[in-house]
């Protein structure tokens, strides 16, 4: 029993960066019909966000030492950052330390305008074109973007720490009555899948129970109706796309301590994405979301031991095989809806 | 000739000259010379275009006639190297057992994953053949070890039976590919006062292979079978409502595309015997998607112009650095030499393959018929003012069929 509930809570955190991307997907697929291959791109450039704000209040004054020295008999430097200059050694670490958290600050403003960016700029272009091309040149874009990060931040995976205080592991199993020990869970972790689900919640609850949300609901529904209408329906999804834009950015910052960011995690997770919307049925919110967690909780399960055992490889492979089950299955998804992407 | 109309015969001996001719063409700069860094004409790189070339061109006759889009043909092409070496390693170091093994095999497995695959189309096709790729790039890092060889690879050892040859030379050493005798890496070089051509056995057996596959291509493309794979690109559900079924059609395409894979697979094996789980990633098949699109999806020449401007780019720009730079630009002034080579600088060397990026989006964006439209374009500037039959006719029989 310990160890079903160990593999669904490890099953979580992985299920969480699915959803999330997943939902930035359909958002951007049932509102503006476009197939982003540069999605995972985005989730990319959001965990870099978190490297790049860490960079910046670290960045220091450098003093010579006068009593200590360095190996050389030369006098020691000291690096103190600005903002420990600023606002006092203590508040500065503690501003350093929280750098993965204050970054959702960061990244929202820049995601949303790398969004807008990213939709005026070129996909609003391709609305007319086949999917084919959507996905060439969403596909040539994520080449780009990876590409950029690698200039400017190096091949190589960057840490980036969670704050001090989530660094350990929180004792599940005492919560349930098991034995100590038996469920070990890392507070990040918890932290992350309780930020996505927060994620999650308000951006249905944007699209439920807002005026805004209702007008973009309709147009998924029916675009051209909704333009008769006199609403200029094109603005509201170009702001569509720049929020799909920040929910990936913000899976990817809070990703950053769990995996360290290097510029071609996007590309993997892009991938599983991909499959988890079509295994939740394209164009349907809620489906990629369930889809995300389930095939998240899934992976978990096939990689224990006890199941490996059973059928060799199959932690490699069941996402793929869960998803070619469903597509033969049944064609639409879990929850996809009749008349999606169906030629 | 060859039972080709007059326009695809000339095709194919322009084509036929440039690959037998290759490496004088690729070769223009003198050994010593300052640009003999841009040679293309050494033997591996060389075997590389005409290998990729004939990849492409298989994709091209799945993607470019029926717009089925593959994410995952990378994994026919790593069956097919996978097939080449348990030959070599099984049977004897002779190339043609090995490829036939291998195109037979792709073929098998395509058969399996285009029955599946096919069964959907649009994007989901796109994403099951993703998945059966990257299903099975997975399983060959994992669990097909013992066929596979894990992350290390599959390569010949001195102890494998090789039946029909001999497991180890006379001074102890792997015996390597060859062609009844021919090896496939003995190389001839002639000397021409400062130029040196190579003239490469496997570079000459792949030649004759891409020369094969070229002609089966324009055969394929100008056949009934090939119009109909058009109509299904254009239009499959009106096809469907005539009563006619399309799904064997399409199937044989891609099998068709997916033993041409298997053939460049069998090929890079003969030219260096081992083969890896990396052949079949995801970004490998995106490589061939790329390769046609750049060329031109649908046309002929398309998919081989493609496959060698990529690699090509991919093996000239990777080596100039910003010293070669430095000795370009010599001629400005200092301030605007260092500025202008910190412009460039992002773009050359590893940073390759975001010129790669830029220059697809570019190609997707403004030029949808690839390198090939592009040179149509040029041609049509230049005979402005004649609208003669020949322009249309050209532009009817290149661009791609939509």
């Amino acid at each position: 029993m310990d160890a079903i509930i160990l593999q669904i809570l490890n099953g979580l955190d992985k299920g969480s960066a699915y959803a999330l991307i997943a939902l930035g997907l359909t958002l951007i697929f049932g509102t503006l019909g476009v197939v982003n291959f540069a999605h995972g791109a985005l989730f990319m450039i959001g965990a870099f966000c978190a490297v790049t704000l860490q960079r910046i209040l670290s960045l220091s004054t450098v003093t010579l030492s006068k009593t200590e020295t360095n190996f050389l008999g030369q006098p020691a430097e000291i690096k103190t950052p600005y903002v420990e200059s600023w606002f006092g050694p203590e508040a500065g670490a503690a501003i350093i330390d929280w750098s993965v958290p204050l970054a959702i600050l960061f990244s929202i403003p820049v995601m949303i305008a790398i969004g807008f960016i990213m939709e005026r700029g070129l996909i609003k272009h391709f609305y007319k074109r086949p999917h084919a091309d959507q996905i060439l040149v969403t596909f040539g874009l994520a080449i780009v973007l990876q590409e950029v990060i690698k200039y400017f931040y190096g091949a190589n995976p960057i840490p980036t720490g969670a704050p001090e205080v989530f660094k350990g592991s929180f004792d599940f199993g005492v919560l349930l009555g098991f034995d100590p020990n038996a469920i070990i869970y890392p507070y990040w972790r918890l932290v992350y899948f309780g930020f996505s689900a927060l994620i999650i919640s308000a951006v249905f609850a944007f699209l439920q129970f807002t005026t805004f949300g209702m007008v973009v609901r309709a147009g998924m529904a029916d675009r051209e109706t909704v333009g008769l209408l006199g609403i200029n329906i094109d603005k509201r999804f170009t702001i569509m796309f720049g929020l799909a834009a920040a929910v990936a950015g913000l899976a990817g910052v809070m990703y950053a301590p769990i995996n360290s960011p290097n510029y071609h995690m996007g590309m993997d997770f892009l991938v599983l994405s991909f499959v988890v919307v079509v295994v939740g049925g394209m164009g349907s919110l809620p489906g990629a979301v369930l889809a995300g967690f389930m095939l998240g909780i899934l992976e978990s399960f096939a990689s224990m031991n006890e199941i490996k055992s059973l059928i060799p490889g199959i932690d490699q492979i069941i996402i793929y095989v869960v998803a070619i089950l469903i597509l033969l299955t049944r064609p639409r998804g879990l929850m996809g809806r009749k008349g999606v992407m169906e030629e | 000739m060859f039972g080709l109309a007059k326009k695809d015969a000339t095709l194919l001996l322009v084509v036929v000259g440039l690959t037998l001719l290759a490496p004088f063409i690729l070769n223009p700069f003198p050994t010593d010379s300052a640009m003999a860094q841009f040679n293309a004409g050494y033997p591996d790189l060389m075997q590389r275009f005409v290998i990729f070339g004939i990849f492409a061109i298989g994709f091209n006759i799945l993607f470019g006639l029926t717009g089925y889009l593959s994410f995952g043909h990378a994994a026919f092409l790593g069956v097919g190297s996978y097939s080449a070496v348990w030959m070599f390693k099984l049977l004897s170091m002779n190339v043609i057992p090995a490829i036939a093994l291998s195109v037979v095999v792709a073929g098998l497995f395509s058969l399996l994953i285009g029955y599946v695959s096919l069964r959907r189309s649009g994007i989901y096709f796109s994403i099951l053949t993703l998945a059966f790729a990257q299903m099975s790039f997975n399983l060959a890092y994992s669990v097909l070890t013992p066929i596979t060889n894990g992350e290390t690879g599959l390569q010949l050892t001195l102890n494998d039976p090789r039946v029909l040859g001999i497991s180890q030379t006379a001074d102890g050493s792997i015996p390597v590919t060859g062609l009844f005798g021919l090896e496939m890496r003995s190389t001839y070089t002639m000397d021409v006062g400062a130029w040196a051509f190579q003239f490469n056995v496997g570079y000459y057996l792949c030649a004759v292979a891409l020369l094969v596959a070229f002609y089966l291509a324009i055969r394929i493309f100008r056949s009934p079978f090939g119009l109909m794979l058009r109509a299904v690109k254009s239009n499959q559900q009106r096809m469907n409502y005539t009563g006619l079924n399309t799904r064997p059609y399409t199937l044989a395409a891609f099998v068709i595309s997916g033993m041409y894979a298997g053939l460049a697979g069998g090929l890079m094996a003969s030219m260096d015997p081992l083969a890896g789980a990396e052949r079949m990633q995801w970004t490998a098949s995106g490589e061939v998607v790329l390769m046609t699109i750049l060329g031109g999806a649908g046309t002929l020449i398309g998919p081989v112009l493609g496959a060698g401007f990529i690699k090509y780019f991919e093996n000239i720009f990777s080596k100039i650095n910003d010293n070669v730079l430095h000795g370009w630009f010599s001629f400005m002034p200092d301030g605007l030499e260092n500025f202008v080579i910190t412009i460039i600088h992002p773009f050359i060397g590893k940073g390759w393959h975001l010129t790669l990026g830029l220059l697809f989006m570019m190609v997707v964006i403004f030029l949808p018929g690839g390198l090939v439209e592009g040179g149509q374009r040029i041609a049509a500037l230049f005979k402005r003012g004649k609208k003669d039959d020949d322009g249309a006719d050209t532009s009817k029989a290149t661009t791609p069929a939509e």
